[in-house]
Formats: C-alpha cells, sequence, structure tokens
C-alpha cells in the first residue's frame, strides 16, 4: 500500500547479536505503521518498549551490537533498507529527519548555530552563498530564533533555543519526514509547549510527516492524528486520536490510562499494572501481555493474537477484537481496584516544619585568586509551613531552586540566612549530634533511582546504615529485622536484601531509596521528583506507597514535582516556585483551580493534555539583575510599578498567599 | 641444629612480600563481594585476557623466585660458629645451577662451542696459534662441531617429550575441573556430571570457556617451550654470552625480577599518593584541593626525566659514602632499585590522581552520597564505604595500564645510566652493555635480541591483559558494573 510520499514501515524486526545465538533478542519484532505526508503520528509505550530502536532502525543508524533484522520501510517509492550507504546518506538528514532528546549532544559544540545549518544546507541543497546566508535566516525564523542566534554556539543557548536550533538544522534539508524522539522530555512545562506549538505549526505549515516518539500520553493527545501504541517490541494499538482517547481498546492501553494520576481521581486509589514489562529474551508463548493483562483467559497463553481491525477503524493486536472473553473464563476482569477510596492520614493540627526566610547564595567566583564577584540566589527568602500527615507539592521550572531548598532544610546545604523548625526545634544552630538526631526526623527521596543506590553495597547495608548512624542502640540481630520489615512495607522481599542494586528495576530501586528514608523513622519526608523518571505505570505504583505510608505512619510530605496532574491527585497545599522565591501558595484543588499568579497560569496552561493554548508569554531569558518584580520580563499582565519594587506577599481568603501588584486582597 | 642457610631479606623483597600480601586481601575481597567477581569473571572469559594472564603469571614465577634470598653457610670447622657467604643468592639461582656458575672468558655466540674472539692458544706440540678455543663449558661434552646438531635436536626432542606430558597432565586437570562443574560456570548451568567427554566437548566448543581455552594453549606451549629449555640450557648457552662470559639467558632471567619489581613496587608507593590526594582533592575541595592541584600542576611541570635523575645522582652519592650501612653487595644495589621505584612513585602519581579528583568530584554530588549526608554519617564512612569502592576499577585499570609503561621506563633510564645499579641485571643495563659492541664486525646481536624479547614477551601480554580488564571493567561494555 505505497502511498505518494509518506512512510510505511512492514514487519520491521531489530536483533541483539548474541555471542551464543540461541536465544533471539528482539527489542522490536514486526512493527507495521504508516505515516501520511502532513500527518502527526504519536509512536507511544513505555521505556524499554522499542520506541527509539524503531526511529533508528528507519534512520539506519542502529548502535553496534543490533542489527536490522527483517522488515521493509518504503519513503515514498525510495525502499530505505535497499538503499546503498552513500544514497542513505543523502536521504539522511534530507527527506528524512530526526531529532533527539538530548540536543546538547547532536549539535557540535565547536561551531555556531548558523554554521551547522549551513552545512546542511550544503549537504542536501547546494545553495550559492546569498541563497545560504538567506535560508539560514528564514529557517532560524521558523523555529522562532532570532538572526543573531546564528552566531551563537550551542553552550549559550538555553535548552528549548537549542531544541529549536536543532529543529533548524533538521529543516534545512526540507524532510518529508522528520522524526522526533522525545524532543521535549528533557525541557519544563513552559518551553515544551512551545516546542510542540512550532513541531504542530511547521508540520501543517510544510506538509512534511512528523513521527513523535513520547511516552506521555498528554503529550500524545496534543499532538497526534494517529496514535501507535506499543508493548514488549510491538505494535498493539493503533487508532486516530479521537477514537484511541475516546475509547481505548486494547487492554494495555485501557490500564495506561488508568494509572494516569488527575484531580478527578483525588483520594481514590489508582490502578496498578501488575508486574512490569517483560525482560528482552522472554520467549512469548502467548499475547506478549497477557502475565499482566487482566482479562486475559486461557486462550491468550496459548495463541499469540495477530493485529486485526475493529469497525471504528481501530486496529489492536488482542483476541478480543474476534471473539469475546468467554463467560466462564478465570480472573477477576476489569476493575479490581478503580473507586477504592485510599485511607487519608489524619492532619494534626500541630505544624512539623516551619520554614522562615530561607535563602541560600552561591558565590560566583571568577579569575585566578577566586575572588567573589556575585551571588546566585537560588533561593531568596522562603517561608513555608507543614502539618504533620500533610502533603505540600513544590513546583516549578528547572532551575528555580526547589532542590536547593530542599538540601537547605536537611542542613546538607549550609542555608545563607533565615531558619528552619522542625517539630518546634530550631535547627540553624544545632551540629554535631544534636544535628545527628534531629537528622532522624527528616530524610530525602531523589529523583534518578540510578544514582541515589551506592552501586557496590547490598540493599540490606543500604538500608542498615543509615539505622547505624541514627540508632547505634539498635543490635545486630534487630536491625536485620528492622531491614526485613521496611522491605515488606515497601513491597519488596526480605530476600532483597541479599542483592545489589543493579538487580532491581527504577521502580524496585526507587521503593529501596523510599525504604532507606524511612529506616530512621523520619517524621518529615522530602521527595524529590520521586517519580519523574519512572513509567507511568510505576509512578501509580510509587505514588499509592507514598499514600498508604503517610496514611499510616502521619508523615509529612515535601514533594518537589513538575507534573501537575500529579499534584492534583496528591497534593494538599501546592507552592509555586519563581527564581528562588515562592511567587504562590495554597490549597491545591483551589489554587489549581483558581490561580492568581500570572507564573501560576503560565504553568497551568502548559501543561501537556490541554490542547497547547496559545500562552501570552516571552520566552525564559537570561536572569536580569535588578529590582521589581523577577518575573516581569515574561508576565503578560506587568505593569509600570513592577519593574520598580518586588511585589509583597499578601495572604488572601482561603490562606491562598501571593506574591503579584495585580492580586490586591478584596 | 644450625640451617646451611641463612633467609635474607631486602627491602624489595621485603616490599614484594607486603605487595603479594595485599594482592592477596584484594583477591579474598573480590571473592566475597558478587560485584567485584562479576568483572573478573568477564577478564575470565577474554580469549587475549587469559592468554595473557598465564605468561604474566610465568614471568611471576621467575620473579617470585628470584626473590626468595638466603645466604649459604661457609663450611666451618666443628665446634666454631657458623659463618655465611657475603654472596646472596636467591631460590631460582639454585635452581638454575650450572647456569650461574658456568662463566666462559668471553663473548660467545649463542649454542656455540666456540669464544667470539680468537686466542693465542698452545697446542699439544707445543706450536702457537691463534684461533677460536672451545668454550669451558657450551658443548663441552661433544667431540667436535659435526655432533652439535644431533645432540641439540636430541635434547629438544626429550624436551618436547617431557613438555608433552606436562601438557597432557595440565590439559587432564583442566577437563576434571570443567567436568566437576568448578569451571567457569558450566554451559549447562548445573554443576557436575558433565563425563570426560562432555566437559572435553564443553572445554573445546562452549564459548564460555574460551578463556580457560586460550589460557590452556598458551600454557601448553610454555610447557613445551620451557621442557625444551630446561634439556638445551645445562650443556649450552642457549643464548650465548657477554662480555664478561656470563651465560645471557640467565641475566634474562635475573632481569625479570627487575622489571617486575619496577612495574609493581612503584605502583605500591605512588597508589597511597595518588589515592590519598586525588580522593582528597575532590571531596573535600575549596583549599585543600587548590594546594593539591598546585602541587600537581607544578610537580608536572618539572621535566620527569631531570627529577628522576638528579633524585638518583643524590641516592648514589649517599649509597657511595656510607657503605658501612650495607653488609653485602646485593643490599646495597638492591637499596638502589628501592629507590628508584621511589622516586619513579613520586613523579607518577599525577595522572592518577587527577582521574581520581575528577571522579571523587563528580561522585561527592551523587545522590547516595547526599543521602548518606543526611543520615549524619561522618566524612571519613563516606570515603571509606561510598567513594572508594566506587573508584576502585579506576585504580585498578590505570595500574595495570601503568605497568607496562614503568618497565620501559626501566629500560630507558638504565640506558641513559641513571636507573638501576650497573651491577643489577636488568634488561636496560642488557642493552647499555650491547650497545658497545653493536660496531664490532661482526655484530653481538644477542644481547640486544635477549633483552627485546624479553621485554616484548612480559609488555605485549600486560597491554593485552590491561586491555581485557579495562573492557571488563568499564561500564558501557554490558552488565552493569
Ligand atoms: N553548588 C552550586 N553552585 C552554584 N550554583 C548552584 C549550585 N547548585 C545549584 N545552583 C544554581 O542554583 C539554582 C537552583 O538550582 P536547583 O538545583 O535548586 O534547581 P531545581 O529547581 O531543583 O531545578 P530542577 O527542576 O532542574 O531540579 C540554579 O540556577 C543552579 O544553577
Ligand atoms: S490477547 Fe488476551 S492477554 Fe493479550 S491483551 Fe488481549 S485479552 Fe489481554
Ligand atoms: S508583579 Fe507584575 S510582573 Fe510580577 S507577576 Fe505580578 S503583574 Fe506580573
Ligand atoms: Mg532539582
Amino acid at each position: 500500500m505505497a502511498m505518494n510520499g509518506g512512510l510505511s514501515v512492514r514487519g520491521l524486526r531489530v536483533a541483539i547479536h548474541h555471542e551464543g545465538g540461541d536465544r533471539a533478542m528482539r527489542p522490536v519484532d514486526g512493527v507495521d505503521f504508516e505515516v501520511a505526508p502532513g500527518e502527526c503520528v504519536v509512536l507511544l509505550g513505555e521505556s524499554g518498549c522499542g520506541k527509539s530502536l524503531t526511529a533508528l532502525a528507519l534512520m539506519r543508524l542502529l548502535p553496534d551490537g543490533l542489527e536490522l533484522a527483517g522488515g521493509q520501510a518504503r519513503l515514498g517509492d525510495t525502499d530505505l533498507f535497499a538503499l546503498p550507504e552513500q544514497d542513505m546518506r543523502r536521504v539522511r538528514g534530507g527527506r528524512l529527519a530526526m531529532i533527539f532528546q538530548e540536543p546538547m549532544l547532536s549539535l557540535n559544540p565547536v561551531l555556531t548555530v548558523g554554521q551547522q545549518i549551513g552545512e546542511a544546507l550544503e549537504a542536501h541543497r547546494h545553495p550559492t552563498a546569498e541563497q545560504a546566508a538567506a535560508e539560514t535566516s528564514r529557517l532560524l525564523q521558523a523555529v522562532g530564533l532570532e538572526d543573531r542566534h546564528g552566531t551563537s554556539y550551542p553552550f549559550q543557548l538555553s535548552g528549548g533555543q537549542r531544541q529549536r536550533a536543532l529543529i533548524a538544522t533538521m529543516l534545512a534539508g526540507e524532510p518529508e519526514l522528520l522524526i522526533a524522539d522525545e524532543p521535549t522530555t528533557a525541557l519544563d512545562v513552559t518551553v515544551q509547549a512551545q516546542i510542540l506549538r512550532l513541531l504542530k505549526q511547521l508540520r501543517s505549515e510544510r506538509g512534511m510527516g512528523l513521527l513523535l516518539i513520547t511516552h506521555d500520553l498528554d503529550v500524545a493527545r496534543d499532538m497526534a492524528d494517529r496514535v501507535v501504541v506499543m508493548y514488549a517490541g510491538q505494535v498493539v494499538e493503533v487508532a486516530s486520536r479521537e477514537a484511541l482517547y475516546a475509547r481505548p481498546f486494547h487492554p494495555y492501553t485501557r490500564k495506561l490510562f488508568s494509572v494516569l494520576p488527575s484531580a478527578h481521581q483525588r483520594h481514590e486509589r489508582l490502578e496498578h499494572i501488575p508486574g512490569s514489562v517483560p525482560p528482552l529474551g522472554t520467549v512469548f508463548t502467548g499475547c506478549r501481555f497477557a502475565e499482566r493483562c487482566a482479562l486475559a483467559w486461557e486462550r491468550c497463553h496459548a495463541e499469540a493474537p495477530d493485529s486485526q481491525t475493529l469497525d471504528d477503524g481501530h486496529v489492536a493486536r488482542c483476541h478480543l477484537v474476534s471473539a469475546p472473553r468467554p463467560e466462564n473464563a478465570a480472573g477477576a476482569g476489569y476493575p479490581p481496584e478503580t473507586g477504592r477510596k485510599t485511607a487519608e492520614a489524619e492532619q494534626v493540627a500541630a505544624e512539623l516544619l516551619e520554614v522562615t526566610d530561607l535563602a541560600v547564595h552561591f558565590p560566583i567566583r571568577k579569575g585566578l585568586l577566586r575572588r567573589t564577584v556575585g551571588q546566585v540566589k537560588a533561593v531568596d527568602g522562603v517561608s513555608l509551613s507543614l502539618k504533620r500527615g500533610e502533603t505540600l507539592a513544590l513546583v516549578g521550572e528547572s532551575g528555580c531552586g526547589k532542590t536547593t531548598l530542599a538540601k537547605a532544610v536537611l542542613r546538607l546545604i549550609e542555608p545563607t540566612s533565615g531558619s528552619v523548625r522542625l517539630e518546634g526545634t530550631t535547627l540553624d544552630r544545632l551540629d554535631g549530634n544534636a544535628l545527628r538526631v534531629a537528622r532522624a526526623s527528616m530524610q530525602i527521596v531523589f529523583q534518578d533511582p540510578f544514582a541515589s543506590l551506592n552501586p557496590r553495597m547490598r540493599v540490606g547495608e543500604i538500608l542498615e546504615e543509615g539505622l547505624r548512624s541514627l540508632r547505634p542502640e539498635l543490635h545486630r540481630g534487630h536491625r536485620a529485622d528492622v531491614v526485613a520489615g521496611l522491605l515488606e512495607k515497601v513491597g519488596l522481599g526480605r530476600d532483597a536484601a541479599l542483592r545489589y542494586p543493579h538487580a532491581f528495576s527504577g521502580g524496585q530501586r526507587q521503593r529501596i531509596a523510599i525504604a532507606r528514608a524511612l529506616a530512621v523513622e523520619p517524621r518529615l519526608l522530602i521527595c524529590d521528583e520521586p517519580t519523574s523518571a519512572l513509567d507511568v505505570s510505576v509512578q501509580a505504583q510509587i505514588l499509592s506507597l507514598l499514600q498508604d505510608l503517610q496514611a499510616g505512619q502521619g508523615l509529612g510530605y515535601l514533594f518537589i514535582t513538575h507534573n501537575l496532574p500529579v499534584v492534583g491527585y496528591l497534593a494538599h497545599r501546592v507552592a509555586v516556585m519563581y527564581r528562588g522565591r515562592i511567587v504562590e501558595e495554597g490549597v491545591a484543588q483551589d489554587l489549581m483551580g483558581r490561580p492568581l499568579h500570572p507564573y501560576t497560569n503560565l504553568l497551568l496552561d502548559s501543561a501537556p493534555g490541554r490542547g497547547l493554548p496559545e500562552v501570552a508569554a516571552a520566552p525564559a531569558g537570561r536572569p536580569e539583575a535588578g529590582v521589581g518584580c523577577s518575573f516581569a520580563a515574561r508576565c503578560p499582565m506587568a505593569v509600570a510599578e513592577c519593574a520598580q519594587a518586588a511585589p509583597d506577599t499578601s495572604t488572601l481568603a482561603g490562606g491562598r498567599r501571593v506574591a503579584c501588584h495585580r492580586v490586591v486582597p478584596e | 641444629m644450625t640451617l646451611s642457610f641463612r633467609p635474607e631479606i631486602l627491602w624489595s623483597d621485603a616490599l614484594l612480600f607486603l605487595l603479594l600480601a595485599a594482592l592477596a586481601v584484594f583477591a579474598w575481597q573480590v571473592g566475597r563481594h558478587e560485584h567485584l567477581r562479576e568483572p573478573w569473571r568477564r577478564v575470565g572469559r577474554s580469549r587475549m585476557g587469559m592468554g595473557a594472564a598465564v605468561l604474566l603469571a610465568a614471568y611471576a614465577l621467575v620473579g617470585i623466585l628470584d626473590s626468595l634470598h638466603f645466604r649459604p653457610a661457609l663450611p666451618a670447622e666443628p665446634g666454631q660458629p657458623v659463618h655465611y657467604a657475603a654472596e646472596v643468592h636467591s631460590v631460582l639461582d639454585t635452581l638454575v645451577g650450572p647456569l650461574r656458575t658456568q662463566v666462559e672468558e668471553t663473548y660467545s655466540a649463542p649454542l656455540a662451542l666456540h669464544l667470539y674472539a680468537k686466542e693465542t692458544m698452545e697446542l699439544p706440540d707445543g706450536r702457537q696459534v691463534r684461533d677460536f678455543p672451545r668454550l669451558k663449558f657450551g658443548g663441552a661434552h661433544l667431540a667436535g662441531v659435526e655432533a652439535r646438531a644431533g645432540d641439540i635436536a636430541g635434547h629438544i626432542g626429550m624436551g618436547l617429550l617431557a613438555g608433552g606430558v606436562a601438557s597432557a597432565l595440565a590439559l587432564g586437570l583442566a577437563l576434571v575441573f570443567v567436568g566437576l562443574g568448578a569451571g567457569p560456570q558450566g554451559p549447562s548451568g548445573s554443576p557436575g556430571h558433565l563425563g570426560i567427554t562432555g566437559a572435553w566437548s564443553a572445554l573445546s566448543r562452549s564459548s564460555s570457556l574460551a578463556g580457560l581455552r586460550a589460557g590452556l594453549i598458551v600454557l601448553c606451549l610454555l610447557l613445551l617451550l620451557a621442557a625444551a629449555v630446561i634439556q638445551l640450557a645445562p650443556h649450552y648457552h642457549i643464548l650465548g654470552t657477554d662480555k664478561v662470559g656470563q651465560d645471557v639467558f640467565y641475566l634474562s632471567l635475573k632481569s625479570v625480577r627487575t622489571g617486575l619489581l619496577i612495574g609493581t613496587l612503584t605502583t605500591l608507593i605512588m597508589l597511597p599518593l595518588a589515592l590519598f590526594l586525588g580522593v582528597a582533592a575532590g571531596y573535600y575541595g575549596g583549599r585543600a584541593d587548590d594546594a593539591i592541584q598546585y602541587l600537581y600542576t607544578t610537580l608536572n611541570s618539572i621535566p620527569g626525566v631531570l627529577l628522576i635523575a638528579s633524585a638518583v645522582l643524590v641516592a648514589q652519592v649517599y649509597i657511595e659514602t656510607h657503605p658501612e650501612l650495607f653488609d653485602t653487595a646485593a643490599a646495597r644495589s638492591d637499596l638502589r632499585l628501592v629507590f628508584l621505584c621511589l622516586i619513579l612513585g613520586m613523579t607518577s602519581w599525577t595522572g592518577l590522581a587527577r582521574l581520581l579528583r575528577g571522579e571523587t568530584l563528580k561522585l561527592r554530588e551523587m545522590d547516595y552520597i547526599q543521602a548518606a549526608r543526611a543520615f549524619g554519617i561522618s566524612h571519613l564512612r563516606i570515603l571509606g564505604r561510598h567513594i572508594l569502592p566506587n573508584v576502585a576499577h579506576l585504580v585498578l585499570i590505570a595500574v595495570v595500564i601503568d605497568f607496562s609503561g614503568l618497565v620501559l621506563a626501566e629500560a630507558v633510564l638504565s640506558y641513559v645510566g641513571v636507573g638501576v645499579d650497573p651491577v643489577t641485571a636488568s634488561w636496560g643495563n642488557m642493552i647499555n652493555g650491547a650497545r658497545l659492541e653493536l660496531a664490532r664486525e661482526p655484530i653481538v646481536w644477542w644481547q640486544l635480541a635477549a633483552a627485546f624479547v624479553f621485554m616484548f614477551a612480559l609488555v605485549l601480554p600486560a597491554n593485552l591483559f590491561a586491555d581485557s580488564v579495562r573492557e571488563a571493567f568499564d561500564p558501557r561494555a554490558g552488565g552493569q558494573a
């Protein structure tokens, strides 16, 4: 079914070279899909399902150790896999272009953006010098950069600008199809929204196909014409966006939707997908999803389903398409857990944490003698409070000082000024033993589960470390009991204690990190983006775990995140941070439903899944030193006053606190 | 009861034994920890690595045998206290017995029967002729040159036979080892019950035993070669003799210890410096970092050879002006060797220290270190439990890679005359000696060739081994390290 232009992929297989050769490892195992000209197809799936390898195979850029093991890909009437490498080089970056997650890795750091665009033009269109200059400036404009950015080196640009520059070089060859592999995952929501809007607009202006790879269902909803859902190296469902979001068919897709947290599901238990993605090299006899499927019956375990088309244009790889589930089949079917209420922790009036005017300034040193020439005000006068059993979400763009604030509260960084009170004890001047004792009441869970566990220690040793230091009175046998209890509490077996971290998946590691923090029985747990490195199905498990722990032990959470649906689902109160300050704070539902500060508005509008409304805001620029509101440069509501004086924080009805000149207490 | 010898522990011996003890502790640690064992298993599966390891082990054996020193007792009157010879011997000297004592007049070519220089000789009938005299030892049992080829072939044949038997024995042991499933994970995964045919097919085919296979092949070749040499060496100077008639093969063997010592003891000295300074600079940062960086930048900007030359000269003067400190000549030249290691160590820690500083700087910000600090764990414990284990692979790789460089450095330094004591057997000294004779016609090539071959056969496997170690420990090469 060759189309005019457009991409058609049939039976694509990628295999891993394997010495013994007895077990075939195919991370991509028979993938079919099409991308029509001007169409945006989203390839959706959890980590490890073969999305990126599919894209790299199409570009014929598979990394060493992997090889194409079959299939066909046609771009227009060109058979991509039959081209000699020399011709393929012309296609790559020409008719078929690709942008990656980390733009810094794809841009050459020693050439200016303009030079790199020029290079791409040279390779594919052989323009004259004037033409090239004109075209470069046109391309820069097309991606929303200015001419002066052409003379910048990549490191002089922000993350979003780099991604734009990369897109500009990729457009130079006038591609028929642009493949974008998680192009916005490394970016802030506000920047993500801009880049996605840009891609959408370029697609319709140039009529090029767009193959967007993402794990984010909300991004897919904003962008896709059609969605291709992948699982364990195969396509399990293909449907138009409307059909998919209205009536997902495949049990896996349905599960994916149901594990997404959102404000509507507040106080309800999130569903789980039991188990995890099957490891590479698993030998499947039946449906690849059967082990985790709530609807599976005997046939699913015995016979692999084919892709079949439903009446409404859905294509799904599931036995349910052709045959209804037998009435008498074993298994519970849907829905085992939805709708169950979560237990709520009792919120005692007692304050757990009180932060007053906390500031952390990093000196900027320059020159041979390392003289201090200025300061980065990473945290600039923050006041917060948290009760027992309460969750306070801290949201804000990357670099606004969230992690620094967390570390300063824990005294991992010495604050410059301000005070922290934990359960009535002022921590500021504690040191030595007193600080150690105080540390037992507050712990932290980090974002990256692969960096937060020492790879050279057994899980048992990792968990015991805190006990040894903060509860030295425990003797050895008792310590082992505590460790076993902790592991059970976070849903891992006690034999996990004997293994090393690398034997665990990301979600399991995050559980271990949580168990480690809980070992010393803290009252305050700071979670720094604890689920942002995890798949949505695993995120649901971790969030449920955190909720259970809070209900059981009355933990207070300072929950740092950029994921607004998670905030809506989990948090009692929200604090919005911008450039080291809290600009708005209030009760979660109230604040998310009726944001007052312009920055909160911007954040909420930029969140994916809302159709990318055009927001009136200048792109984030470099911090400008000066008086006045720090958001003034981006603020659509700024007035003259804003540039002259920093707004004070005023308290409104319902305990809402806002720092903005335009918001006045009525 | 008196011993017929007195053990003598030279400084370098003591340090070497210390190093061996450290290695044993390290091996024990590795055995206890799964994550440490895994990369070594990968080395064990690598053909290159295991082949090289067998050769290195052979060198190490020679070096260790040559480090067990003693002084034999002198024949004494009954009732008198026993006196010991001033000369220090090693177990290797005893084992190779005749090689050491069979000293000719001067140069002779490999396997020659005659000296390399003409001498005036008196014939039985009183006439005087100038001719090449017969060697005192080399091939002395032969009637004439005509008998030599057959005799050599006979010895080699005997040697190959003995080597073949030894190889068969080694092969048999390996089969039993694999058959019992003790090998690095038998292909079936279940230990035992392979049977002799099963073991054979596993050994000859299984890809997980490729390393063992390569090691065995190298071992068998080595055994054949060694057996032939053992047969031949007592009767001939297989690599010729040098200017004062010493057997070049014997000198080459003695040089093994020198080369190994330089390669390893230097590490022993350099390692604590690099570890301590590099990790301290990275972890504590601030003033400590500034000071340490200043130190190694300064050290790096002084040309290494100059520093070494001046230090060695100072040491030489000191040794010569204090003869009373050393009761044997061996002790004196040994001290100079140790001193050379010391000074090489002092100048070569900077590279590793810089590497460790960078890595520690990165590790310090890792979340698990932050988590440990949140538990109020002391800096020393963090260094010991979190930082050190995570830089250990870097240290290991650096040490293995540095080794061959140091062996070569010794040769260069001795050649320039600022290396080991001129009376210490070393490849550098051999090359230095040969240099003077290269202009001679016909050329005296065997001394240079022997030093070259021996050094090459050490440095090449050392580099190959270093490569496979680096590959095994490189986290990108599959499997989490
Ligand atoms: N050790 C440091 N020295 C100097 N500046 C620092 C240091 N640590 C952080 N900063 C700066 O402080 C600011 C706040 O950093 P922080 O890590 O707290 O941001 P964040 O809000 O946690 O961002 P993200 O969402 O990306 O994690 C940034 O501008 C950062 O560059
Ligand atoms: S085929 Fe069976 S196991 Fe697979 S998704 Fe459909 S119902 Fe579930
Ligand atoms: S103070 Fe002014 S610039 Fe700042 S957020 Fe409010 S309106 Fe915008
Ligand atoms: Mg952060």
